[in-house]
């Protein structure tokens, strides 16, 4: 049984272990589409756990859960294309150091 | 694996507000397509929309009344924060109106964006799950991003939706693991079953639990915009367009509290002792970085951020309160909090030029003598903001002041009396400038009636919830 020879914990550390990856992903890198993948990262990581925890636990509203992470991350992705997009236009390029208009 | 039962218990009556809202949302959507370029029908539409929400809301009798499987609740509280929504995206519509025309920003899905936020606002203000608070959180933030940049051709305006988005998105991140670790370590999404589960003083100790707490702590710090938590909001209020600012700076904040509120006053009021402490620190944190922060601005819109980032520390007082006295009190405070924004809003729409010119404080040196009405205005709003009596500003820190000693958090109160003495700083110091100081560039001053009329608004709610907030405060209190 996959039970037996992987435990709970085996995935919630791989979940952490993913999130940490997306964390420091977005803290570090300075190119746009790659932040915003590591923030993917960060998302796809918190559903490992959701399923993970329905799994092992017997339950079901997790697996719901997940599935409305999904469909939110998807309408994130259209809109922050479009915000990336409709901002390379007027300043062509993805360097989010370039983006000092406003002081951080 | 237990079988996923039908819901027993939807109950589209409760649900009245939301549905009523998405139809007239979606209708602005399919008229603004056959409408042309004339965008007063959009408007009409809007308003209306929204006044038949405020009404639909109190469709359901008797309350609290539970649906979806409690996931979903009309109380006392959703009520009143529905009444605050609608409030603020009416007036926000109202100030879009002129203030899009001299900007050139002219989709009709600006005002569907705002209805569908509301929508999002209402469903967080409502639920009593974590995927509830999920979904409503993402509906606002995404309607926002692209409420923040819908100046196409503005860099700024691009400049403030790109950090809003990356911020936002990462801050759910964290969000959304928090409910997760508590999910996995309650087994429930459901607030009052989190309670139940929570009495328990064996799963208090989890550090899953604790772990999720903090993470919670973290994401709603991110969306109410307290310190250490803040650093987009100056950035974002200062580029978003005016109306989306002050929208911002109301609804979405009105509603984060809100379920912020819920969480931790309906599924965590067990576990008390672990994160009293922290959001104790997040308060006095965000009332005095506010403040700094705010003392060393030049430009009205980022001052405004900055005091709004120290309100949010006085908020959170309510949270950390957690009774019903602090439930109420956190309305109150919301509702004359938006009265005031919104006046004040309305007063630097009207001295702002196009592309977003004139929002320096020295731009308003001399107004009171060219404007002295205006000015006369602009004082009173900024004197409800510092909480000087007999404004409404004064009467909510008081309520929300007397609500936290009753708790017996009297060092906090004390930290935020004097903080608030130090906000008196940067209010007076627009006041100089504008009785005070000779005039430097001419005032160019359109004086649009629908601009004039939130101002009018915005004053007379001021004061009247300032001299007399019985009534208000009678039925905010539950």
């Amino acid at each position: 049984m996959l039970e037996d020879t992987v435990p709970l914990s085996h995935y919630l550390m791989l979940s952490a272990t993913l999130f940490v990856i997306g964390i420091v992903g977005v803290l570090v890198r300075r190119n746009v589409i790659v932040v915003f993948m590591s923030i993917e990262i960060m998302l796809n990581a918190v559903n490992i756990s959701l399923i993970s925890f329905d799994h092992y636990m017997n339950l079901s509203s997790g697996q719901i859960f997940s599935f409305m992470v999904m469909c939110v991350a998807a309408a994130e992705v259209s809109v922050g294309l479009a915000i990336i997009i409709s901002m390379h236009r007027n300043k062509p390029t993805v360097n989010l150091d370039e983006f000092n208009l406003l002081k951080w | 694996m237990e079988p996923i039962l039908a819901p027993e218990s939807i109950d589209l009556i409760a649900l009245a507000p939301v549905l009523v809202l998405s139809v007239f949302a979606m209708m602005v959507l399919v008229v603004d397509l056959f409408g042309g370029r004339n965008k007063t029908l959009l408007v009409f539409i809007s308003l209306v929309g929204l006044l038949m929400t405020a009404i639909s809301a109190f469709a359901k009798h008797p309350i609290p009344a539970y649906s979806f499987n409690d996931s979903y609740i009309v109380d006392h509280l959703s009520l009143f924060f529905i009444c605050i929504f609608t409030i603020s995206s009416a007036l926000t519509i109202l100030l879009s109106v002129e203030y899009n025309k001299r900007e050139g920003i002219n989709p009709g899905e600006y005002f569907a964006l705002i209805l569908f936020c509301t929508v999002g606002m209402i469903l967080l203000a409502s639920a009593t799950d974590m995927i509830m608070i999920f979904l409503g959180i993402e509906i606002v933030s995404i309607c926002l991003y692209v409420l923040t940049g819908i100046q196409r051709g503005n860099v700024r305006s691009n400049e403030a939706a790109l950090k809003y988005f990356l911020l936002g998105a990462f801050a759910t991140g964290f969000l959304l693991y928090g409910m997760t670790l508590i999910y996995g370590s309650t087994g429930s999404t459901n607030l009052f079953k989190i309670a139940e589960v929570t009495q328990n003083l064996g799963a208090q100790s989890n550090p899953l639990l604790l772990m999720g707490l903090v993470l919670l702590i973290i994401g709603f710090g991110f969306k109410v915009a307290s310190v250490p938590f803040h650093m987009w909001s100056p950035d974002v209020y200062q580029g978003a367009p005016t109306p989306v600012t002050a929208f911002m700076s109301v609804g979405p904040k009105a509603a984060a509290f809100a379920a912020f509120f819920r969480v931790f006053a309906e599924a965590f009021p067990a576990m008390s002792p672990s994160w009293e402490l922290l959001l104790t620190i997040i308060a006095v944190l965000s009332m005095f970085f506010g403040n700094l922060g705010a003392i060393m601005q030049t430009n009205i819109k980022r001052m405004l951020a900055f005091s709004s980032i120290s309100h949010a520390g006085f908020l959170i007082m309510a949270v950390i309160t957690k009774t019903s006295l602090a439930g109420s009190s956190l309305l109150f405070y919301m509702l004359a909090y938006s009265f005031t924004t919104f006046g004040i809003f309305g007063i630097v729409i009207l001295l702002g030029r196009k592309g977003e010119e004139n929002l320096e404080m020295k731009n308003y040196s001399g107004l009171a003598y060219k404007h002295p009405i205006l000015a006369l205005s602009m004082t009173i709003l900024l004197f409800s903001l510092a909480g000087l009596p007999p404004f409404a500003g004064f009467i909510a820190k008081f309520y929300l002041f007397s609500a936290a000693i009753q708790e017996g958090l009297v060092t906090l109160v004390i930290i935020a009396v004097l903080n608030s003495a130090v906000s008196f700083y940067y209010y007076l110091k627009v006041i100089i400038f504008m009785y005070m100081k000779e005039q430097e560039t001419e005032f160019r001053i359109a004086l649009t009636p629908l601009t004039l009329f939130v101002i009018v608004i915005g004053v007379l709610g001021t004061l009247g919830l300032g001299i007399f907030p019985n009534s208000i405060i009678a039925l905010a209190s539950y």
